[in-house]
């Protein structure tokens, strides 16, 4: 038996049809074709499906699909504005912030969690914010730094 | 098999469904059962999950406080008047984990998670049980030592007293990577004054036993003692009394039993 659900993905109206126990990671990258939320470990322990639920970072590998009916989904898709990308994608590719890039959706997501509640937050808030996220190659140090250039610039716009 | 999930309207309806489908799960947060849903765990096939407003309620004015077993760690976050509580909230996971996971499901949590459980255990807390014969409550201490032989209860709430000097309230969790790795250990310490000596101590320790235990000889020591070097020394001295902790990856029982007397004394004399 599949069920409906839908809500509202990158500020679009969608809907998909998902088994019962089916995860919104699934729905997202199989149902709707965003493969922008990565499949990393599925434990909740690398953080590369990490997607914004009404602006709360979750991991989106261990939510039933349905706890986001009605809501808002952000995933790193929506970000950039057709061709003009978004700061935080900016400045992680400024700053060499991803090399593979398999964790970049989640970490970029975990930190643009942070921005909208925290403009301007210091080294050891974006430490925090993106405890939750594993990256094997690039390091943390090129990430900290993109997203501390970001707040930056998004500080400069205002 | 293919999973099923069930929605109830009220605790005592998934208490009953849990109490007779043996192979239905509880689900909230989803950061502990998700995983086995996602590593293919066929001992269960039906989610059983409620609406039930009670579920997610946080009473929290006034002198007892009542955390329904639904509340989330970010919801504990973003409670001011829960300051006291925000060190041990802030010890699970990241922060996407903290905005799924819940204060029930971390009474679930097995070695070497369950840190926000020892918390809870120095604040002495009762567990409220939706069972299919109607609700009851029991200490948190005994809720853990029977925690896998009676799983057919539900976890609706946890209530405990609010601590009179948020001071007396600390928390520490040891380990291996910052700002967030699983427990070495974790130390929660309710310790209230009364004329510079200890009245009342209640120690809580994650990751020295098969769940988070009370550490009674460390409390008895503590007792009418100030918390001073000299004061503190007997109870430093038993602080692995009572432990048998896991060897694991993060590890060894041994290593646990030789650093839990020295983070507790760092937690005693407030040195971080």
């Amino acid at each position: 038996m599949v069920t409906a659900v839908s809500f509202t993905l990158n500020g679009t109206a969608v809907a998909a049809v998902a088994e019962p126990a089916e995860t919104l990671l699934s729905v997202l990258r199989h149902r709707l074709g965003d493969t922008s939320p990565k499949a990393g470990c599925l434990q909740g322990t690398c953080g590369a499906c990490t997607v914004l639920l009404d602006g709360e970072p979750v991991l989106s590998c261990l939510l039933l699909a349905d706890a986001a009916e009605g809501r808002r989904v952000e995933t790193v898709r929506g970000l950039a504005d057709g061709p003009t990308l978004h700061p935080l994608q900016e400045a992680f590719m400024d700053r060499f912030a991803a090399q593979c890039g398999f964790c970049t959706p989640g970490m970029i997501m975990a930190a643009k969690a942070l921005l909208d509640r925290n403009p301007n937050p210091t080294r050891e808030e974006v430490i925090e914010a993106i405890s939750g996220n594993v990256c094997r190659c690039t390091g943390y140090l090129p990430i900290i730094e993109a997203i501390l250039e970001a707040a930056r610039r998004l500080a400069a716009r205002r | 098999m293919p999973l099923s999930v069930r929605t109830t309207e009220t605790l005592a309806e998934a208490a009953a469904l849990l109490a007779t489908e043996r192979a239905a799960r509880f689900l909230a947060g989803g950061t502990l059962l998700m995983r086995a849903v996602n590593e293919g765990d066929v001992s269960f096939s039906l989610l059983v999950r409620t609406r039930d407003p009670n579920f997610v309620r946080m009473r929290t004015a006034g002198g007892r406080i009542e955390l329904g077993a639904g509340v989330t760690m970010a919801r504990i976050l973003a409670a001011r008047e829960l300051a006291f509580l925000h060190a041990p909230a802030r010890a699970i996971g990241g922060p996407a984990v903290r905005s799924m996971a819940t204060v029930g499901g971390n009474l679930f949590a097995e070695h070497p998670y369950g840190d926000f459980a020892a918390a809870l255990l120095a604040l002495d807390a009762r567990v409220q049980l939706a069972t299919g014969f109607g609700p009851r409550e029991i200490p948190l201490e005994e809720f853990l030592r029977g925690r896998d032989r009676h799983p057919r209860a539900l976890v609706s709430a946890v209530v405990f007293e609010r601590p009179s000097d948020p001071a007396a309230f600390r928390f520490h969790k040891m380990t291996r990577t910052r700002p967030k790795g699983a427990a070495v250990l974790s130390i929660a310490a309710h310790l209230p004054l009364s004329g510079g000596r200890i009245t009342g101590a209640r120690v809580a320790y994650g990751a020295m036993g098969k769940t988070p235990i009370r550490a009674r000889a460390v409390e008895r020591a503590l007792e009418g003692r100030p918390l001073s070097p000299e004061g503190i020394a007997p109870a430093v001295a038993v602080a692995a009394e009572g432990t048998d902790p896991p060897t694991d990856s993060l590890a060894s029982a041994w290593y646990r039993r030789r650093v839990i007397g020295v983070v507790l004394r760092r937690l005693l004399l407030g040195e971080g």
